[in-house]
C-alpha cells in the first residue's frame, strides 16, 4: 500500500515537502562558532574591564590589589582628576589642555588632508595627464619609506618655514603623510565607479570641481568614512610626531598622557593614570562605534579592487 | 575660437556631421584608420560591427570624449575635432543609463542646463517638454535607484533631450534590457525619431536594431568601414564577403568554387545568368553566397534552373518560419522556410537556387564581384 499511495499526487500533496527540515539550533557546529567567538571577545575585553575598574576605584581599593574585582565604592575623582587635575611639568590642569590641543591638531589634519586626496584620487583616475602612472608610483612609494628617515629633515623645513612647535606644522606634517595612503584609498575607490558616468557628465558640460562636487563626492560617502575614520584614529592616537614637533603649550592629549603615567615623582596614582587612558582612547571609539557599519562598506568597496 | 572656423563648404549645406581621415590609435595599436562619413541632416545612422570593431570609439570621438590623433570632425559645420563635449551641440546616451545616482530625474534632466546657465524659466519649461515627450511627468521626484530599466534609460534619453542638441549619439543604449523592452523602446526610439528630425548617430552590435531603424548602415571591422549602405541595399548587396556573413541570421550559406565565363562552377553549378556583375566577369576561384531564406525547396524549386538535392539534419520550428540544417558538399547549408512547413528530419528534398539573388565574392580580395 505504501508504494502505491506514494505515488498518487494527492498523497504526496498531503505529505507536504519531503526529508528534514533544517533547525536552527545548537549544532556542535554553532556551539564551536560562538564559543569561540566569545572566547576572543573575553580576551578583548578583559584589559578594558580591568581599566574601567580601576578607574572607578579610590587609591586605598586599588592598593588591596583585586584589580578583576568591580569597585566596592565607586567613585569618579580619578576621572575629574585625569580631566582636570593631574600634573604634566608645570601645568597642573589635567589633559583637557592636551584634549583641546589634539582636537585642534586632528580636525584641520583630517578635513586637509581628505580634501587634497580626494581630488588627487580623482585627479588621477579620470583626468589622466602625462605621467601621472609614474606621478602615482611615487607617491605610493612615499607610504614604504619609514617615518624616522624622514624625522629630522622635517625638523629643518618646519624650521625654515617658521612653523617649529606650532599647531599648524604638525597639521602639515600629518596631512603630508596621510598623503599616499588615502590617495590609493580614493583613487581605488573612485576607478570602481562607472566610467560613463564621468563622460556623461562632461557631454552635461560640467567641469573638473562640478565633476567632482555634484556627481563624484555625493556617492561616495562610504570611503570619505573609511578616509575620516583612519585619519582620525591614526593623528588622534599619533605620538611620535606629536612629541617632536610641538612644544609642551601645545602637546597632543597622547604626549600628555605619557607625561601624566610615566611621571617618576611621587605615588603612581593607577586609577588616574586609567582614567586618563580611557579619556584619551575614547574619542577614536565613539567615531568608529557611530560609523562602524559605513567603515566596512567603505573598506570592500574601496580598497579591494586595482 | 570655434567662431573663426570657416564652414565646411556650401555645397554641403545639407551634412550634420562629417568625419575627415579620423585616426585614433592607443600606443602603437590603430584603433580607427583614415575614417570618412559624411552624415546628413535628420539623418539615423548605425554604426554596426562586433566587439572591438572601434564603433564605440568613433562615437566616442565624435562626442568628445576621446582625442583623436589625426584627422578632423565637423559638426553643423563647425570644425569641432578639438572642442569640449559640452560645446558640440551633441547628447549622448550610454548602455549602462549613467545616470547621476544621488540626482532626482529633474535634476538629471536639468544637471546639463544648470551647468549651462540657463535662466531658470528655461530650464522649467525644457525639463517639462522632455518630460512629455518621454512620459517621465509622474516620475520627476523619484531617484535613478527607483526606476526600471526602460524607465532609466528614457530618463537617459531625455537628458539628451533637454539640452535641444543637433546630433544624438547612442552608445548601444538597449543592450542593458530585457528582450521585450528592448523591442519595445527600439519602436519608441524610432517614432522619436520621427518626431524630432534630429541627426542621431546609434552604435550597436545587434544586427536586427541596426535594420530596422538606421536610414543607412556602417559596417566596421577592425577600425575600418566595410560598406555605408541603406539597410536593404546592405542586406541584398553585401559589399564584401565580412558583411555578407555579418547581416543576417542564420548567416549567409558560402559555396566555394571557379568562376568560368558567367557559370559558378563547385559542388553545384550556377549559370549566373541575371546576376549583375559590378564589372566584366573573370575567371578564377570565387565564393558563391545564397542567404538561407532565398533557397527555394521542393514544388518552389520546380521551376529553377538550378537544382540539387540535400538531407535535412536538424530541423528548428520557431513557430514565423523553420529553419533546416542540411550538408552540402561538407559545409553546412542552412534553409529558412515558412513555419508551416511539413519537412521532417532526415527527408531528402529538392533545393533550387536563383541566381539573381545570389551573391559571389572574389575568393582572394573577398570583395564582390
Amino acid at each position: 500500500m505504501a508504494d502505491l499511495s506514494v505515488n498518487t499526487p494527492a498523497t504526496r500533496l498531503l505529505d507536504g515537502p519531503s526529508g528534514k527540515r533544517k533547525r536552527a539550533r545548537f549544532t556542535p557546529k554553532r556551539i564551536m562558532i560562538y564559543g569561540a567567538l566569545l572566547l576572543v571577545s573575553f580576551y578583548y575585553l578583559l584589559p578594558l574591564w580591568v581599566m574601567v575598574m580601576t578607574s572607578l576605584k579610590g587609591m586605598p581599593e586599588v592598593r588591596m590589589g583585586n584589580i578583576f574585582a568591580p569597585p566596592v565604592e565607586i567613585t569618579f575623582e580619578p576621572w575629574v582628576k585625569a580631566w582636570a587635575q593631574a600634573c604634566t611639568g608645570l601645568n597642573c590642569d589635567g589633559l583637557s589642555r592636551g584634549f583641546w590641543n589634539s582636537v585642534q591638531i586632528t580636525v584641520p589634519s583630517v578635513v586637509l588632508s581628505i580634501i587634497i586626496a580626494s581630488v588627487n584620487g580623482y585627479a588621477l583616475v579620470n583626468w589622466r595627464f602625462k605621467g601621472s602612472e609614474i606621478f602615482f608610483t611615487i607617491l605610493i612609494f612615499g607610504a614604504f619609506i619609514p617615518y624616522q628617515v624622514m624625522i629630522y629633515p622635517i625638523v629643518i623645513i618646519l624650521r625654515e618655514l617658521g612653523l617649529m612647535g606650532s599647531v599648524w606644522g604638525l597639521v602639515m606634517v600629518h596631512t603630508i603623510f596621510g598623503m599616499p595612503i588615502l590617495t590609493l584609498l580614493f583613487r581605488n575607490y573612485f576607478a570602481s565607479l562607472p566610467e560613463e558616468l564621468f563622460k556623461a557628465a562632461r557631454v552635461d558640460g560640467a567641469g573638473f570641481w562640478r565633476i567632482f562636487l555634484k556627481v563624484l563626492v555625493p556617492m561616495s560617502l562610504p570611503i570619505f568614512t573609511v578616509a575620516v575614520i583612519l585619519q582620525l584614529t591614526g593623528i588622534w592616537n599619533d605620538f611620535l610626531f606629536g612629541v617632536i614637533y610641538t612644544k609642551p603649550a601645545t602637546y597632543p592629549m597622547t604626549v600628555q598622557l605619557n607625561n601624566i603615567v610615566n611621571s617618576v615623582q611621587g605615588v603612581k596614582e593607577y586609577n588616574v593614570n586609567m582614567a586618563a587612558t580611557l579619556l584619551t582612547g575614547i574619542v577614536p571609539l565613539t567615531v568608529y562605534l557611530i560609523s562602524g557599519k559605513l567603515f566596512v562598506r567603505g573598506i570592500a568597496s574601496g580598497a579591494v579592487k586595482g | 575660437m570655434l567662431d573663426t572656423v570657416p564652414p565646411v563648404s556650401s555645397a554641403l549645406d545639407d551634412i550634420s556631421v562629417s568625419i575627415r581621415d579620423l585616426e585614433l590609435a592607443f600606443g602603437s595599436v590603430k584603433v580607427l584608420k583614415d575614417l570618412n562619413i559624411d552624415i546628413h541632416k535628420g539623418e539615423f545612422l548605425v554604426l554596426l560591427g562586433a566587439s572591438g570593431c572601434g564603433k564605440s570609439t568613433l562615437l566616442n570621438c565624435i562626442a568628445g570624449l576621446l582625442e583623436p590623433t589625426g584627422g578632423q570632425i565637423f559638426i553643423e559645420g563647425q570644425n569641432v575635432t578639438w572642442a569640449e563635449p559640452s560645446e558640440r551641440g551633441i547628447g549622448m546616451v550610454f548602455q549602462s543609463y549613467a545616470l547621476y545616482p544621488q540626482m532626482s530625474v529633474k535634476s538629471n534632466l536639468s544637471f546639463g542646463l544648470k551647468n549651462a546657465k540657463l535662466p531658470k524659466d528655461q530650464i522649467e519649461k525644457r525639463v517639462a517638454r522632455a518630460a512629455e515627450i518621454l512620459h517621465l511627468g509622474p516620475l520627476l521626484d523619484r531617484k535613478p535607484g527607483a526606476l526600471s530599466g526602460g524607465q532609466r534609460q528614457r530618463v537617459a534619453i531625455g537628458r539628451a533631450l533637454v539640452r535641444d542638441v543637433d546630433v544624438f549619439l547612442f552608445d548601444e543604449p538597449l543592450s542593458n534590457l530585457d528582450a521585450k523592452l528592448r523591442a519595445e523602446l527600439r519602436v519608441e526610439l524610432k517614432r522619436l525619431h520621427q518626431s524630432l528630425a534630429n541627426t542621431m548617430i546609434y552604435v550597436t552590435h545587434d544586427q536586427v536594431e541596426a535594420m530596422t531603424l538606421a536610414d543607412r548602415i556602417a559596417i566596421m571591422k577592425g577600425g575600418v568601414i566595410q560598406q555605408l549602405a541603406a539597410p536593404l541595399e546592405i542586406y541584398n548587396t553585401p559589399a564584401n564577403l565580412y558583411v555578407a556573413g555579418f547581416i543576417g541570421a542564420p548567416p549567409m550559406n558560402f559555396i566555394q568554387g571557379a568562376l568560368r565565363g558567367t557559370d559558378f562552377e563547385g559542388i553545384i553549378n550556377v549559370p549566373m545568368q541575371g546576376y549583375g556583375f559590378s564589372a566584366a566577369p573573370k575567371d578564377g576561384a570565387v565564393v558563391f553566397g545564397i542567404r538561407p531564406e532565398h533557397v527555394l525547396v521542393n514544388d518552389a524549386a520546380a521551376s529553377c534552373a538550378v537544382q540539387t538535392r540535400v538531407v535535412v539534419d536538424v530541423v528548428e520550428p520557431m513557430g514565423a518560419d523553420t529553419l533546416l540544417w542540411c550538408t552540402l558538399g561538407g559545409d553546412e547549408f542552412r534553409i529558412r522556410l515558412d513555419g508551416q512547413t511539413p519537412i521532417r528530419q532526415g527527408d531528402t528534398i529538392t533545393v533550387g537556387i536563383d541566381p539573381a539573388r545570389a551573391s559571389l565574392f572574389d575568393k582572394e580580395t573577398e570583395i564582390r564581384l
